[in-house]
């Protein structure tokens, strides 16, 4: 089974572009859908009554999303694969930009719209330059000259990501993409490791206490002078 | 009285070259500071940059790279796709060449900017309109389509403004760069062009959202030419662009470029090599030169000079007595 990861920030065409990614499956593979977000999400529902496909959601609730979608991805694999899919699409809940949620296997995609800040390619840190590939939306609204900046931006921030633009809402030049997605190897279960680093952040927050300042707290902790590496202690 | 806006100034030096005349035209002659380059049908045109200008050729030839890694490109195809009736459009192919000036109209919603957008994106069946793009009777290799660097073809959209929030000179920096190129002194031969097109002054320093209609349409066309400096290039709409339209039109036609103009202005409609004629998402009619025309290309020029001359006079606030057409 093929697994594609889809990440970016809320409303760069994460979800227009998986459509179009569907749509032109949809004959060719039997395609699965897992949509990972905090409270609210409509996104498995559309795709259902849009596409007929197996979809499933999950909330993270008081988790991390990104964490949430490590502890459940094993158990969505085996649903996927048990149904008989053989193409995997996992929209990320795309809202910390600290982590990347992509895996060892598999496609990553990170999608941005050509319209978000110049500077958003390199404040997105490992969701940009873990990716396999940059999808750029929205390439209608502005400009050729500024698309190319844009593009330039991503190039500094990975310079060998395979980057495309596309007007998601029609699905304009994408046939590269999804010779891509067709291309890519099946994962195997037992090997799946995430590609980046996952964060530190355990201490007292974590478990419910809320005052203000670092002298209130213990584990892991971040003053604002001084480097991280003075506090904390990973063990080992 | 009618007044007329001070020919554009070539800039001397390196891009001085850049502006190489194809065919002269007596009633539309641009007159150049620059020395003009020798020009002959099948030759190729060197400039001080290192990257070579093609002129025009019958041959049909397979994509070639120049020395410095830029693509020579002669011709482009357009292969039919589909209307918004899903239709098949009514033509086998049609080819353009480098250094024909083409203007590409028809009324709202007939699917304009939709072609030129095809072209672009360099369209492998893979966009809207389901039209396929060739370059030199080839599919292009996917580095023209996904690297600024290499792509042939400029593009200056009807985007009045910018979102992109960056000063004027770190832009135009960053877009050489994109384009593979060192900007240098490009970054302020660049505003100044720009600054020769409308009237309000525009500055390296200035943030390119804060830019008026005029002045971002101005620095867009200036930047298409200096730094994109593509063998093709397409213009949406330039006549609303609060440009001084007469003489940036002459100046673009004379760059020896395929250049694709898609307008409702009859003068820039009419004064085209070739005319392609949309409707209803298809091309329906593809228009070669007619001599028939010439009365009407005088008529209409006369026309326009009027109605320039009018339209300032407004803008600056007249109240128009004495009108003679």
């Amino acid at each position: 089974m093929q697994l594609i990861v889809v990440a970016g920030p809320p409303s760069a065409g994460k979800t227009a572009l998986i459509k179009q990614i569907i749509r032109h499956f949809r004959e060719k593979r039997r395609v699965a859908f897992l949509k990972i977000d905090v409270v609210k999400a409509f996104e498995d529902e559309e795709l259902a009554a849009e596409f007929g496909i197996l979809t499933a959601k999950v909330y993270s609730g008081d988790l991390c999303p990104d964490h949430a979608g490590v502890m459940v991805l094993g158990d969505t694999i085996a649903w996927a694969s048990g149904n008989g899919a053989d193409l995997l699409l996992v929209e990320s809940a795309g809202l910390c930009l600290r982590c990347a949620p992509y895996l060892n296997q598999g496609l990553g995609i990170v999608v941005l719209s050509s319209i978000s800040g110049i500077h958003a390619p390199l404040k997105m840190g490992a969701m940009v330059s873990l990716a396999d590939v940059a999808v750029v939306t929205k390439i209608d609204l502005v400009s050729q000259a500024e698309r190319e900046v844009f593009l330039q931006k991503i190039r500094e921030a990975h310079p060998h990501v395979r980057v495309f633009e596309t007007n998601a809402l029609q699905g304009t030049a994408l046939q590269r993409l999804f010779d891509l997605i067709a291309a890519s190897e099946p994962v195997e279960p037992e090997g799946l490791l995430l590609r980046g680093v996952p964060p530190l952040g355990t201490c007292t927050i974590c478990v419910g206490k809320k005052e203000i300042g670092w002298q209130h707290h213990f584990g892991v902790v971040r003053r604002l002078e001084g480097a991280i590496a003075e506090h904390l202690f990973r063990g080992e | 009285m009618l007044r007329r806006r001070p020919l554009i100034k070539i800039p001397e030096g390196p891009l001085g070259n850049l502006f190489v005349k194809a065919e002269p035209e007596p009633h539309l002659l641009l007159r150049t500071q620059a020395d003009l380059l020798p020009h002959s049908l099948g030759g190729d045109v060197v400039d001080p940059l290192g990257r070579q200008r093609v002129a025009r050729t019958r041959r049909a030839q397979k994509p070639q790279r120049s020395e410095s890694g830029g693509y020579l490109l002669r011709e482009m195809s357009i292969l039919p796709g589909r209307t918004k009736d899903g239709r098949q459009e009514p033509f086998e192919r049609i080819d353009l060449q480098v250094g024909e000036i083409i203007s590409v109209v028809g009324p709202t919603g007939s699917g304009k900017t939709a072609l030129i957008s095809d072209i672009e994106l360099l369209a492998q069946r893979d966009t809207a309109t389901g039209r396929q793009v060739l370059v030199d009777g080839h599919v292009p290799a996917d580095e023209l389509r996904y690297d600024p660097a290499f792509k042939p073809v400029a593009m200056i959209t009807q985007n009045t403004k910018c979102f992109t929030d960056l000063a004027v000179g770190d832009f135009l920096t960053l877009h050489a760069r994109a384009r593979k190129l060192e900007a240098g002194a490009m970054v302020d031969a660049t505003v100044a062009l720009a600054n020769q097109f409308t009237g309000e002054g525009i500055s390296s320093e200035m943030r390119l959202t804060t830019l008026s209609g005029g002045q971002t349409r101005s620095l867009m066309i200036a930047d298409a030419i200096t730094i994109s400096a593509a063998p093709i290039v397409l213009l949406d709409e330039i006549e609303n662009a609060g440009i001084f339209k007469r003489e940036v039109v002459q100046l673009i036609r004379g760059l020896g470029k395929m250049v694709v103009f898609v307008t409702h202005d009859p003068v820039i409609a009419i004064l085209a090599h070739r005319r392609i004629v949309l409707a209803n998402g298809g091309v329906v009619r593809v228009l070669e030169r007619d001599d028939r025309e010439r009365p009407a290309v005088l008529a209409l020029q006369e026309l326009d000079d009027r109605l320039v001359e009018f339209r300032e006079r407004l803008r600056a606030g007249e109240v128009l007595c004495d009108l003679t057409l």
